[in-house]
């Protein structure tokens, strides 16, 4: 360790750059603006890699500055940030191998995104509006990883939701864009009460919101168990569902898909959602206190990853398809988490940054190559003009499939063994993350074919592979979901262990190999099930839709979620604040309030008005009486004139 | 020489003549419309004050009663300096004197 390392020069050089971009951005010339984009993460990225080196003993010769690092590394503004009585909250960053994966995840991969979109926005009009958005993303990301205690982590989470609301309303001018922006945000709010409530919970009840004293209390208190560590695990949940856009907070994310295609690979697949998952990690000690908030993440993971995949097989807009299949990952994510197979799940979340990103922007080269077309059903038979994206997003398919060697398969095949060793509950959750591993590869197949196989439908378009600052983020991404998972779950939950605890495995490994081929076989057959629908018998899907029209509406409908909320919560919540708020409170009470105290007032004037004559003898009047008036008032002894019970009032008036 | 004055003429006397003199001044003061002439009885009502600052002086061999009345009558040789001076200009500018016709601040 060394005087040259501080963790806040991670979060520091992204919102440098956002500062320099967004107040100078419109001045600067757009290779200065690329150049402040792109190496401000490069920078952050550069320390955190540089603090893993570290942590690993490596390259020490190479790089002079670093020496070994001890983990956790803990870096605290010298001044107390609330310092009230007992209450003291420090602005404290920690660094230890949860936040170390997390780190190299949100700025390697976010580095990589930055490059692509150098080529994806460059004809953009806000173009530096769009790198300073990007950067201070990362900044706040950063901050929320780093974050030593729940307050910090706050910053983060909020200002993640400021940057993800901006992104998705880029194209403001667009109405859809504007309203799913605001809808993103005002979705998670809920979940920030959630988190906001929990927060409180835990200042009243450990009087600290640092994650390590909350840690040690729990661990000094074995026997504490349940009670109000289960409602404040659950407000947590809450805060997570609105985050990472789980049951029944998820329905922002297919929305957010109207910002521009590398934003939703960054923020809305990658990096950002995944904050909930984080966030249950960093404070799984309140979660394994109570095993109720434990059943009830694992329930919501695996109820979502159902749900969103089943809309996932009928969606036809190619970026929602991603949405919902991304949702239906986080619900695997959480689905680890609440088997308390936290590892597997940071595992998954790693692995998943990697493919998601990667089929995010190969989404998004298919869209840029043709022109902005978004539809499965008017796009196909691209792979011959766009053949290194057809390479890439094969990759990205087999991996989220879950197909052996790609990164899928070990870190959902760690999720699903973890799930199915614990008892009765843990094999039907089994069993609905087997089912969601078959749906989630038949849809990705059935957006596979329909993308690039087929024949192509629009002979005259003329698409065009991308330029290389696109294409090497790609590249780099296919090579990272190939290779991502081969460092094992074994070594990665090991490397994990100091920071959220080992998990005991009553299993053995022949059964992790049969759970390991029945995952692949599942995948095999959604392949074959997409392969007989898609290719072999085009017409078949549509004909089922037309022959089970209910079912088929009904998901394609999303389950009318969307409506349910539309009349339960915010149709409701519209007649409240028009008729009751507006209406009633707002004109009624203020408005006529307002209206009678100016009336008062008005009326008072006209009358005193006639007062002010302009007539000289009339004012000495006025004033020759007053003079009499008081010259009565102090001559008569009122006292002995009035009733006792008016003396009162005299004296007080001091006569 | 003055307390043999006082004891033929009472305190009350004094007081009385003040209150007469004061009074007769707000009744003109109110009363009469030329403008000079209201002048004239605030005029009237300072110096009926005057009198029983002196009367009081007297009574109570207090002095400060009297450098009081030197104080009002320096006020009132001022007031009337610069009262007559804007009578002068009222005139010139609204031909008139009477205070029922001068009932704008503006010309």
């Amino acid at each position: 360790m060394n005087a040259y390392f501080h963790l806040w020069l991670i979060p520091l050089a992204p919102f440098a750059g956002f500062l320099i971009n967004g107040i100078l951005g419109r001045r600067l010339p757009k290779w200065l603006v690329t150049t402040v984009a792109l190496l401000t993460p490069l920078a952050a990225f550069g320390v955190v890699l540089n603090a893993a080196l570290g942590f690993f003993g490596i390259g020490k010769g190479v790089i002079p500055v670093i020496g070994s690092l001890p983990l956790p590394f803990t870096e605290t503004f010298p001044l107390p940030w609330i310092d009230i009585g007992s209450l003291r909250v420090d602005f404290s960053f920690v660094l230890d191998q949860l936040s170390l994966v997390m780190l190299l995840v949100v700025t390697g991969v976010g580095f990589l995104i930055h490059i692509y979109s150098v080529g994806y926005m460059g004809g953009e009009k806000g173009y530096a509006r769009y790198f300073s958005f990007l950067n201070l993303f990362l900044f706040f990301m950063t901050v929320l990883v780093l974050a030593g205690n729940a307050l910090v982590m706050f910053i983060g989470w909020e200002g993640v939701g400021l940057a993800s609301y901006l992104l998705i309303g880029f194209w403001f001018q667009k109405k859809s864009a504007a309203d799913a922006g605001k809808k993103a945000f005002i979705v998670n709010r809920i979940g920030d009460f959630g988190f906001l409530i929990g927060m409180f919970l835990l200042l009243a009840n450990f009087g600290t919101l640092s994650f390590s004293a909350i840690g040690e209390k729990l661990i000094a208190n074995p026997g504490w168990q349940g009670g109000v560590l289960t409602v404040i695990a659950l407000c947590l949940l809450l805060g997570a569902t609105g985050k990472s856009a789980q049951l029944p907070l998820y329905i922002w994310l297919p929305d957010a898909m109207e910002g521009p295609t590398p934003v939703s690979a960054l923020i809305h697949a990658a990096t950002m959602v995944t904050a909930g998952v984080y966030m249950i990690t960093r404070t799984h000690v309140l979660f394994d206190h109570s095993p109720f908030a434990l059943g009830a993440v694992a329930v919501v993971g695996a109820a979502t990853a159902l749900l969103a995949a089943t809309i996932g097989t009928v969606e036809h807009d190619i970026k929602r398809v991603l949405a919902y299949s991304t949702i239906s990952q986080l619900g695997y994510m959480f689905l680890g988490c609440g088997v308390a197979a936290y590892s597997a799940a940071i595992f998954h979340l790693v692995t998943h940054a990697f493919f998601k990103a990667l089929l995010f922007l190969a989404a998004g080269s298919v869209i840029h190559a043709v022109g902005g077309e978004q539809d499965l059903r008017r796009l196909g038979g691209l792979w011959k003009k766009l053949p290194v994206t057809f390479a890439v997003t094969t990759i990205g398919v087999l991996a989220i499939a879950g197909f052996y060697p790609f990164a899928g398969f070990y870190s959902k095949d760690a999720i699903l063994y973890a799930a199915f060793l614990q008892g009765a509950g843990g094999k039907a959750l089994w069993f609905v993350g087997l089912v969601t591993a078959l749906l989630t590869s038949y849809y990705m197949f059935r957006l596979w074919y329909k993308t690039f196989l087929g024949k192509p439908s629009s002979p005259e378009a003329h698409p065009h592979e991308c330029p290389w600052s696109m294409m090497v983020p790609l590249l780099i991404l296919a090579a990272l979901s190939i290779c991502g998972g081969w460092i094992g779950m074994e070594r990665f939950g090991a490397f994990l262990a100091p920071a959220v605890g080992v998990k005991s495995m009553a299993g053995n490994a022949q059964l992790e190999l049969n759970l390991s081929i029945a995952a692949v076989a599942v995948a095999l057959l959604g392949w074959l099930a997409a392969d007989r629908f898609y290719r072999q018998r085009p017409r078949w899907a549509s004909h089922q839709a037309h022959v089970n029209p209910r079912i088929y509406g009904l998901v394609l409908h999303k389950y009318y979620v969307d409506e349910i909320y539309g009349a339960l919560i915010v149709k409701p919540l519209f007649g409240i604040s028009k008729y009751l708020l507006g209406w009633f409170v707002d004109t009624a009470l203020l408005g006529g309030g307002a209206w009678l105290l100016g009336g008062t007032a008005q009326f008072a004037g006209a009358l005193l008005q006639r007062w002010q004559s302009g007539n000289l003898r009339s004012y000495a009047a006025w004033l020759a009486a007053g003079a009499a008036a008081l010259l009565l008032f102090i001559v008569v002894p009122w006292s002995t004139i009035w009733p006792a019970s008016l003396n009162l009032i005299f004296k007080m008036a001091g006569h | 020489m003055n307390s043999l004055f006082l004891q033929e003429v009472p305190l009350s006397w004094y007081l009385l003549l003040s209150a007469v003199l004061f009074a007769l001044g707000i009744v003109g003061f109110l009363i009469k419309r030329n403008l000079i002439t209201v002048f004239m009885s605030i005029e009237l009502m300072l110096n009926a004050v005057n009198l029983s600052f002196v009367t009081f002086a007297h009574q109570w061999h207090a002095v400060k009663g009297q450098i009081f009345v030197f104080f009002v009558m320096m006020v009132a040789a001022a007031e009337a300096a610069v009262g007559l001076a804007i009578i002068i200009a009222v005139f010139r500018a609204r031909a008139t004197l009477s205070v029922d016709r001068i009932d704008l601040m503006k010309l």
